[in-house]
């Protein structure tokens, strides 16, 4: 059986009587490139921020490499509230921040770039390599650093040539062109030793040729990383393309899941997409 | 990074050209020189807005609790530097305080006077500073929790009532109310003295002018460390730092920790300069000026900082005073009258505001090799290299 890498178990996400993610169970192995698609407002960033931590759930179990990362129930306000099936079948409450999440192997990009738009490109991705510091203020700031300093650096110029931002790399981050925006963003996220990569639509705002581009370099990721990705899409061609599975939202609900061609000839969807013809006219 | 690394040993250089070319001003002037009083408090200035910078600027934590932190290490400074004898006289209203012993005092019985005033006084700095680090601590708990102007109002609130706290009556043993604390030891007491007790060679200015040095140095090594970075990061982008493994409590909390560890040296400094001790004057209007100091040197550069701290003490203390005199008004307009000053440096201000959005020096810092290019090419008369414009 294939190594599991994240299994969501009944995430249900409500926001007072609004219910955003409703019972999602979903799985995604090493190695795969798994999407998440679905139609406006059906839930995927939602899903994306519950399992990065910027959510807590109200309830439902979300495991990483096989251990628990969060669990949570519906309490306190959400306790009456509550509309999903499972209630009772979760009893603890194990929350995580983002960082914490991030320092376990996930990492993510946005689906609006967020660069620090101060730094250079090299210093947006040495930054990332932060948490895995083993120096403390002091040693730091008096510099006990040097050779875990001299490391990160040389692993972050090792990062840029391989995504191909080496020669750009004491330009400003907001200075570069978009499609290298999202380039530096993706190795930023890579630049944390993920085991996890999460990509929040990532092939946004882009024209054809860019998004061909974008598809190539996600392939490129996978294989020299060795990187499991969980990506949000829009653009079909990117998602059918690259994906080996594929789960799709509609309000909330996991309507269809398994291969680009299974999904693709899933009335379901096509229904979600579409819209379903009224009866009554 | 080989250039980098060129660039900062000259600004070390240029640093301790600095010190020295104080350490000779202050043998060739009278010690009551205005230049010197100028120099004294706006080293003080400096080092106090650089802490600020660093948690307003580098941090993006818009606090205004300077003023407050300065106190505690003023205090802090002051009650543990009180001679043990001169302790009934200083806390003549509280039966001469509960503390009872000097830090100086007690090192130097140990260690002879040179090693124990220095060592002592160093102790002393440390101390004040650990003192507002761990009031910073105490108040970072619950107010760092907030964003933006909440955070600004609530330090502000801080500053206000720990100032009348320390001018409590039932607190007089320790702080000795709203009393002045006096007779510490003080900046004159690095002054080397002949056996008639002439002063022979004047040291109080440099030794200040280091102390600030050495701190603002360590600030700046902190900036440039990895944990300035995340700071950076939290300042440009909290939720994108976060995402990428920072611990946003802990970091914004190491910054505020550090900055009130700064502060109350600044304070403690402040202290010695003044050579009396009352809480009445670190009101709000302290941390303003600080803050000033910070905006007009630029939100984000210590030198900056460094540079405005000068010119702004300069301009309140000195180089506007003849705003104030009448004997100076030629046509008879009594223009020139007390506080004149003052509304001539509003409207200085505002004009730096106006025209320098970004301060005196942006985020740039001050860098003497490239500073050394500049004036070459002012010289030779030769453009700049054209370099790439950052195409947007």
């Amino acid at each position: 059986m294939a190594e599991s890498v994240l299994r969501l178990e009944d995430v249900t996400m409500q926001f007072g009587g609004v219910v955003a993610l409703n019972n999602l169970s979903m799985e995604v192995n090493k190695g795969e490139i798994v999407a998440l698609i679905g139609p406006n407002g059906a839930g995927k960033t939602t899903a994306f921020n519950a399992i990065t931590g910027v959510y807590e759930p109200t309830n439902g179990a979300i495991y990483f490499m096989d251990e628990l990362l969060v669990e949570n129930y519906p309490k306190e306000k959400m306790k009456k509230l509550y509309a999903g099936e499972n209630n009772g079948k979760y009893t603890k409450s194990v929350v995580k921040t983002p960082d914490v999440i991030t320092k376990a192997g996930m990492a993510r990009t946005f689906q609006n770039i967020r660069l620090w738009p101060s730094m250079t490109v090299f210093e947006n991705v040495l930054v990332a390599k932060h948490l895995r510091r083993t120096s403390n203020l002091f040693s730091a700031t008096f510099r006990g650093n040097r050779k875990e300093e001299a490391r990160q650096r040389e692993e972050v110029a090792e990062l840029l040539r391989i995504v191909g931002l080496d020669d750009v790399q004491d330009e400003l981050s907001t200075s570069l062109p978009y499609g290298k925006q999202r380039r530096l963003e993706i190795a930023r996220a890579l630049a944390t030793n993920p085991k996890l990569l999460l990509l929040d639509e990532p092939a946004a705002g882009m024209n054809p040729q860019e998004t061909d581009e974008l598809t190539e370099f996600i392939g490129q990721i996978r294989n020299d990383f060795d990187m499991t990705i969980l990506l949000i899409e829009h653009h079909m061609n990117l998602v059918m393309g690259i994906s080996d599975r594929i789960y799709v939202l509609d309000f909330g609900r996991l309507i269809s899941s398994g291969t680009p061609d299974v999904v693709q000839s899933d009335q379901k969807v096509i229904d979600a997409y579409l819209g379903v013809a009224d009866e009554d006219a | 990074m080989i250039e980098k690394k060129k660039g900062s040993k000259a600004n070390l250089i240029f640093a301790l050209g600095l010190v020295v070319l104080v350490f000779v001003l202050e043998q060739l002037l009278p010690s009551s020189s205005m230049l010197l009083t100028v120099i004294k408090k706006s080293a003080i200035y400096a080092l106090a807005a650089v802490s600020m910078n660093l948690l307003n600027g580098f941090t993006g934590l818009f606090s205004l609790g300077q003023a407050g932190f300065m106190m505690i290490g003023a205090y802090a400074y002051a009650i543990l530097n009180v001679p043990t004898d001169q302790r009934a006289a200083v806390y003549q209203y509280f039966d001469g305080g509960i503390i009872q012993f000097s830090i100086t005092e007690g090192i130097s019985s140990v260690l002879g006077n040179v090693a124990g005033l220095i060592i002592g006084v160093l102790l002393s700095l440390v101390v004040a500073g650990l003192v507002a680090a761990v009031f910073a601590y105490l108040i970072g708990l619950p107010v760092l929790r907030f964003r933006g102007d909440y955070l600004a109002v609530a330090t502000l609130g801080f500053a206000e009532i720990i100032r009348a706290f320390f001018q409590w009556d039932k607190l007089g043993p320790i702080t000795n109310g709203s009393n002045l604390l006096r007779k510490f030891t003080n900046l004159a007491d690095f002054n080397i003295k002949n056996s008639t007790g002439q002063v022979i060679i004047n040291l109080s200015t440099t030794i200040l002018v280091l102390i600030v040095a050495a701190c603002i140095m360590i600030i700046a090594m902190m900036i440039n460390s990895t944990y300035g970075r995340s700071f950076k990061a939290i300042r440009d982008d909290e939720t994108a730092a976060e995402a990428m493994g920072i611990n946003l409590a802990k970091h914004k909390m190491t910054s505020f920790v550090v900055s009130a560890f700064f502060a109350g040296i600044a304070g403690a400094l402040l202290a010695m300069y003044q050579t009396t001790v009352q809480a009445a004057p670190f009101k709000t209007a302290m941390t303003y000026e600080i803050l000033l100091i910070v905006v007009i040197g630029g939100i984000g550069s210590l030198s900056g900082s460094c540079i405005s701290a000068f010119i702004f003490v300069g301009a309140s203390e000195w180089w506007l005073r003849f705003l104030d005199e009448e004997k100076y008004n030629i046509l008879n307009t009594h223009i020139l009258r007390s506080g004149f000053r003052k509304v001539v440096f509003s409207v200085i201000i505002m004009i730096i505001v106006l025209f320098f959005r970004k301060g005196i020096m942006g985020e740039n810092e001050l860098n003497i090799a490239g500073f050394g290019r500049w004036l070459k090419r002012l010289f030779t008369g030769k453009k700049k290299p054209a370099i790439e414009t950052e195409a947007k």
